[in-house]
């Protein structure tokens, strides 16, 4: 039973999904914020994928996702992510001199996808995706064929480049050790050792203060004899100046000791309530 | 041509969505319930026992407060971000479920049908790559939410679904190799076959927890970091990150994130279900009577299987401590990764072999004694290893200042000002006595 029989899933989805394409190639170049532009850029990736969904290439449309959604942008936005919310890009060029080399690039690259496509349409035979992978009995199974018998020597080349790019980096952000690393063992010695030597407080610091009215980070915790604990507050808060003050803790508990004082020196004068 | 619904008729398409949908909140609701009672058990406690019968009305009544609770966005957060995080997260939670097989071929209306929404030749992957898009949320709701403690968590949810979903992916790859396929119907029914063992039919079947149990058991691992519960629930970890990139949310957007945690704990558990207990066929002995492995009954089998792995996730919860986070990704590259690469090049050693005719060779025998032989030769006499002296001399006397800094007595020796104390047994110990009580 078909409803219209001229529209098939492969052109709903290429209408559906080609405009919101589009836009999102435009959002991942003109937007501001960094993060905005990598949500752009996945967002071109997953309607890609969508369309080999719908162009019969499933495991192209899962492995799309999988590997250049799931993990590439992923580890694109761990490092946008720590930019910040409140940061846009500088629009400060950084590589000089990079515009006539990049667009000779594009160029190179548009016009090897333009005869690279046009060779396959107007030269090769056009058999269709089901004749093309009948032989091997699947999708799955004609792409596995071709990339392990016709083009391993280029897939195995591609995968030794990557990983020789990995460990490039690697190298190139290597650092030698300067200590040995401290475990939770040399912590707790080294705690012991500053305390037999120091006399350092070998627990945890205090915590900030609980009064009845406040107990949030920047409220000081008071020693028994009415002094501000120092270490109770972070170090951070109190060099900007946004520590709570001490003496106002104090003031409803003076309020209320003057006023049992006055109380008591009432019935030490007046011998009697 | 590729037509929108497949076989199925749009109506019984549509019938199946509805009932997935109502399935899977009506099952998430149970599972708030059911994790705090068992929880509870395991703490010596009862858990939510007041509202309606077993307490069951307070997953409801919960529920509806988080609906009805102000949905409040601090100021400075990422607007379209911090909306977007939610909706991507649940959205993905309910998607995965359309590959998952409930039960094989069944009637109805007079339409013969399977029990799942659709199949695809790659369904297993699909629902990877589903699972990838939904960490996004997490992710984008720790940058979005403009807040420190949001951004630790975000961060830390982006470096562990890359980790795990590696070793996810290498676990199931054992599976693909035996059943041939990816599609998870296919998966379950090659699970249907009995195994033979020296031609014997033993009736059980072919379960891949059995067959693969290695890759079981890591993927088993890897799914609980995938999901982000305890103990590797380090995206939220209220110890350290108040709660971690759900700090700044409430409200509708908050039982979102919540209910796709609950919808994804049950995924995976199907998942797991699916691909290496036997999906929605009947456990042994209950598979040799026919008809309790057929049709309807198939829905059963599933949800116990499901519920049962659901019960392992709280299991794990009452019982282990959070790992630390270095602990956490030692764990991910150092041992689940390198055991899954061994684990699959053994089983594709095994798989060419059967397919090559290697195990009818006596020639391999002789060669698979020798590699044994060799390998318990060198257990027994290959290690010079010599074992460790003890510095450690019970009876050497107690130095309360060893090494500079106070130090307690070690087992056997004793506290010299507990030398003299009278014990109920009766006799003064001294301290040149010894140490032997």
């Amino acid at each position: 039973m078909t409803l219209v029989p001229m529209i098939t899933a492969g052109a709903v989805a290429f209408w559906v999904c080609a405009p919101l394409m589009v836009l999102g190639a435009l959002g991942m170049v003109l937007l501001r914020k960094p993060v905005h532009s990598a949500i752009s850029l996945a967002l071109v990736m997953v309607c890609l994928a969508v369309q080999y969904a719908a162009l019969n290439a499933p495991f192209l449309f899962v492995v799309q996702i999988i590997v250049y959604t799931g993990a590439i942008m992923m580890l694109f936005l761990f490092v946008l992510m720590l930019v910040g919310v409140d940061s846009a890009d500088s629009i400060v060029e950084t590589i000089q001199h990079h515009r006539v080399p990049a667009i000779l690039a594009a160029l190179g690259f548009g016009m090897l996808l333009v005869f690279g496509v046009g060779n396959a349409v107007v030269d090769g035979e056009v058999v269709g995706l089901d004749a093309a992978t009948a032989s091997a009995g699947g999708n799955v199974q004609a792409i596995a064929e071709l990339l392990f018998t016709r083009w391993v020597f280029a897939f195995e080349a591609t995968a030794a480049l990557l990983i020789t790019a990995a460990v490039g980096a690697m190298v190139l952000a290597h650092g030698e050790r300067l200590h040995s690393k401290i475990g939770q063992r040399e912590a707790a010695e080294l705690r012991m050792r500053r305390f037999s030597e120091s006399g350092e407080h070998p627990g945890p610091l205090p915590s900030s203060g609980v009064f009845a009215r406040h107990n949030a980070i920047h409220t000081p915790a008071l020693l028994p004899d009415g002094s501000v604990a120092p270490q109770s507050v972070s170090r951070t808060l109190a060099e900007r100046g946004a520590l709570y003050e001490a003496g106002e803790l104090k003031v409803p508990t003076r309020a209320t000791f003057k006023a049992i004082q006055a109380v008591k020196d009432d019935i030490d004068e007046g011998g009697q309530l | 041509m590729n037509p929108v619904f497949g076989p199925d008729p749009w109506w019984i398409v549509l019938i199946k969505v509805v009932v997935l949908l109502v399935l899977l909140l009506v099952w998430t609701i149970f599972n708030v319930w059911f994790e705090r009672r068992v929880v509870g058990k395991m703490q010596h406690r009862k858990g939510p026992i007041m509202n309606g019968p077993l307490g069951l009305g307070q997953a409801v009544g919960d529920g509806a407060k988080l609906l009805l609770k102000e949905d409040f966005r601090p100021a400075k957060t990422d607007k379209v971000v911090f909306n977007l995080a939610p909706v991507l997260t649940g959205v993905a939670a309910f998607t995965s479920w359309s590959v998952i097989p409930f039960g094989g071929e069944v009637t109805m209306f007079g339409h013969k049908t399977y029990l799942q929404l659709t199949d695809l030749p790659v369904g297993v992957l699909f629902i990877i790559a589903i699972a990838s898009i939904g960490i996004y949320g997490i992710v984008l709701a720790g940058w979005a939410s403009n807040s420190t403690y949001s951004l630790l968590g975000g961060i830390r949810s982006t470096a562990q679904m890359i980790s795990y979903e590696v070793s996810m992916g290498l676990a199931l790859v054992a599976v693909f190799m035996f059943s041939g396929s990816m599609s998870t119907h296919e998966i379950v029914e090659s699970q249907a076959r009995s195994l033979q063992v020296f031609g014997f039919d033993t009736g059980l079947p072919g379960w891949y927890a059995l067959l693969l149990f290695p890759s079981f058991v890591i993927f088993a691992i890897s799914m609980v970091g995938e999901t982000n519960r305890a103990p590797f629930d380090l995206p939220e970890c209220e110890s350290e990150l108040v709660s971690g990139y759900l700090t700044e949310y409430s409200g509708f957007r908050y039982a979102l994130f919540f209910l796709s945690e609950y919808i994804n704990m049950a995924t995976v558990s199907a998942v797991a279900t699916t691909l290496f207990l036997g999906g929605y066929h009947a456990p042994w002995p209950l598979n040799m009577i026919g008809f309790l492995d057929t049709g309807w009954f198939g829905i059963i089998w599933f949800m116990l299987k499901v519920q049962l792995l659901i019960f392992g996730f709280v299991w794990l919860r009452g019982t282990l401590p959070r790992f630390r986070y270095d602990q956490f990704m030692d764990l991910g590259w150092k041992w689940l990764i390198p055991i899954s690469l061994v684990w699959i090049m053994m089983v594709a050693v095994v798989r060419t072999g059967q397919q090559e005719g290697w195990f009818s060779n006596t020639l391999f025998y002789g060669l698979l004694a020798g590699v044994l032989l060799l390998t318990l030769a060198f257990l027994f006499w290959g290690s010079n290893a010599e074992p460790e002296p003890i510095d450690d001399d019970p009876d050497a006397e107690f130095d309360a200042f060893a090494g500079g800094y106070p130090v307690p007595p070690m087992p056997g020796q004793r506290l010299p000002e507990m030398a003299a104390v009278l014990h109920s047994d009766g006799d003064v110990d001294s301290a040149d006595e010894g140490a032997d009580s």
